[in-house]
């Protein structure tokens, strides 16, 4: 009896009481837990420097970034360029946001919508935006309009993507009640296919506001004369590591703020989901 | 002026003539007739797969993808509750009850349905925080606030615990004395189609194998001895003996 137990499986009994059960949830959220990483990222370059470990005229020193970005403050370059770049970025996202949309109902309530749209728009999404910039050039010539065009050609395809994605997966039985209830067209969409496809909106969103981003410096380092690309593309000329370095953390910082916007209106807009990150 | 049923004017009956139901080569329903008389509670009995669904689904215009023919007549106003409670998980429960529901007073209408199912101070909830007895009762209020003649049910207890759902029997009793719509309640459950329907049907292979009135005097238990009379016609017809057991 006693020789045979330790080949028997282990019983529920054999576990200690008490001992908790696995959990399969990732546990408990760490307080400022997003701040962790890129807080370490920040120690290593600042200890590279300090240390001597890193070449200034590969990368400016953290301190010296911040200098740099407080004349650049005190003089008006840094605000007025974000300035233009903001309102790019800004439009781009508004039109983009609004056309992806758009088409994603479009192709996700209708049969002909979707054999119509969607595939213009699977092509547009396998080429790259730096790829299409010179016929856009042509097009709208080296102007804001262009800019604005590039951006929202990034823009819309994130949220058409997911948006669409999200139409087409919601629940068929919901489709069902909307018939049994007799809703009109315009309610049925306002009521069970938008709120159905939020979260998938959402989620397109997130790239996009990045996305926006991206687009600009595309934009904004290509016959540029204004705006956070050109003061990047300008000391990239004269050598400043330390302005091209406040570039790219001004960048980083509005993708992460833009993202965290987003996050925090998918908290709010999805409080009624119970999902495995709660 | 809106039609009240239990008030002044009578519901409509239900008249289904020849009609013909099948999916692909399986034919469902063939030749079917069926009439139930305004505000009467009839329950439909049958094992799976006996066409009771395909049914319910065809009364409630509900399947576009089946082939068919016959008449089907029903009332324009009719609700569906179906076996899960359907209820939207982004909208609160007051506004799940509100969906589809139009005039100035809807949502005076739908404070009162919830309030009639025992739910009054849950508007704000959302339907992931009602327990599976609570939401299916939001689903009865959706159901009931547009004052339907006619109110299809398919298997609305068959989710729920059986306490859960001898309060949900006492509930529909309560709402159909209140508001008199015609029921007809797909089930598959004999002792909640004697509890509750003035009419058990029971189909089988697409065809009523058994019309049965049932005339029991409220409240109706398993302690009548004509309940157990019911009872037993039915479980035979359905190819049950209680003698196994």
């Amino acid at each position: 009896m006693t020789v045979s137990a330790p080949t028997r499986p282990r019983s529920a009994a054999a576990v200690p009481a008490g001992r908790p059960r696995r959990r399969l949830k990732p546990g408990r959220p760490i307080p400022f837990g997003a701040a962790i990483g890129p807080t370490l990222l920040l120690a290593v370059w600042a200890a590279g420097s300090a240390a001597g470990w890193i070449d200034p005229r590969t990368l400016s020193a953290p301190w010296t970034v911040v200098t740099t970005a407080g004349d650049l403050i005190a003089d008006g370059r840094l605000q007025d360029n974000l300035a233009v770049s903001a309102q790019r970025a800004g439009l781009g996202l508004a039109i983009g946001t609004a056309v992806g949309t758009v088409l994603a109902v479009l192709a996700g309530l209708s049969r002909w919508g979707e054999a119509i749209l969607d595939g213009p728009v699977q092509i547009k999404r396998a080429i790259p935006a730096l790829a299409l910039l010179p016929l856009l050039v042509l097009w709208f010539g080296i102007g804001e309009q262009m800019k604005v065009v590039t951006i929202t050609l990034g823009v819309f395809v994130p949220v058409y993507i997911h948006t669409h994605h999200g139409l087409r997966t919601i629940d068929s039985r919901y489709v069902e009640l909307g018939e049994s209830l007799r809703l009109r067209r315009t309610a049925f969409i306002r009521r069970i296919v938008l709120p159905g496809a939020l979260p998938g909106f959402l989620l397109g969103m997130r790239f996009a506001v990045v996305g926006a981003w991206l687009s600009l410096v595309v934009v904004e380092q290509i016959n540029s004369t204004s705006g956070i690309g050109y003061m990047m593309e300008l000391a990239r000329e004269y050598g400043q590591t330390d302005v091209i370095i406040v570039g790219l953390v001004l960048y980083g910082l509005l993708g992460l703020l833009s993202d965290g916007a987003v996050r925090l209106a998918q908290r709010k807009a999805l409080s009624w989901r119970r999902t495995l990150a709660d | 002026m809106a039609t009240h049923a239990g008030g002044l004017t009578a519901s409509r009956a239900v008249r289904v003539h020849n009609l013909a139901r099948g999916f692909g080569d399986r034919v469902v329903l063939d030749g079917f007739d069926l009439e139930i008389a305004p505000g009467e509670f009839v329950a439909l009995l049958g094992r799976s797969g006996s066409g009771k669904s395909t049914l319910l689904r065809a009364l409630a215009g509900l399947d576009g993808d089946a082939a068919g023919s016959g008449l089907v007549d029903v009332p324009e106003n009719s609700s569906v509750v179906f076996q899960d409670a359907r209820l939207l998980p982004w909208q609160r429960v007051l506004d799940n009850v509100l969906l589809g529901l139009r005039g100035p007073d809807a949502t005076e209408r739908g404070r009162a349905a919830l309030a009639e199912v025992g739910l009054a101070g849950r508007e704000r909830a959302w339907p992931n925080e009602l327990s599976g007895g609570e939401q299916q009762r939001v689903a009865l209020a959706r159901a009931l606030v547009s004052e339907p003649e006619l109110l299809l049910a398919d298997e609305p207890f068959g989710a729920l615990d059986a306490l859960t759902r001898l309060r949900m029997h006492a509930l529909l009793r309560v709402l159909h004395a209140r508001h008199r719509p015609t029921v007809l309640l797909v089930t598959h459950d004999v002792d909640e189609a004697i509890t509750l329907a003035d009419r058990v049907l029971l189909l089988d292979s697409g065809r009523i194998a058994v019309d049965l009135a049932i005339d029991l005097p409220a409240p109706r238990s398993y302690r009548q001895p004509q309940f157990l009379a019911y009872r037993e016609t039915l479980l035979r017809a359905l190819g049950v003996d209680e003698t196994e057991g």
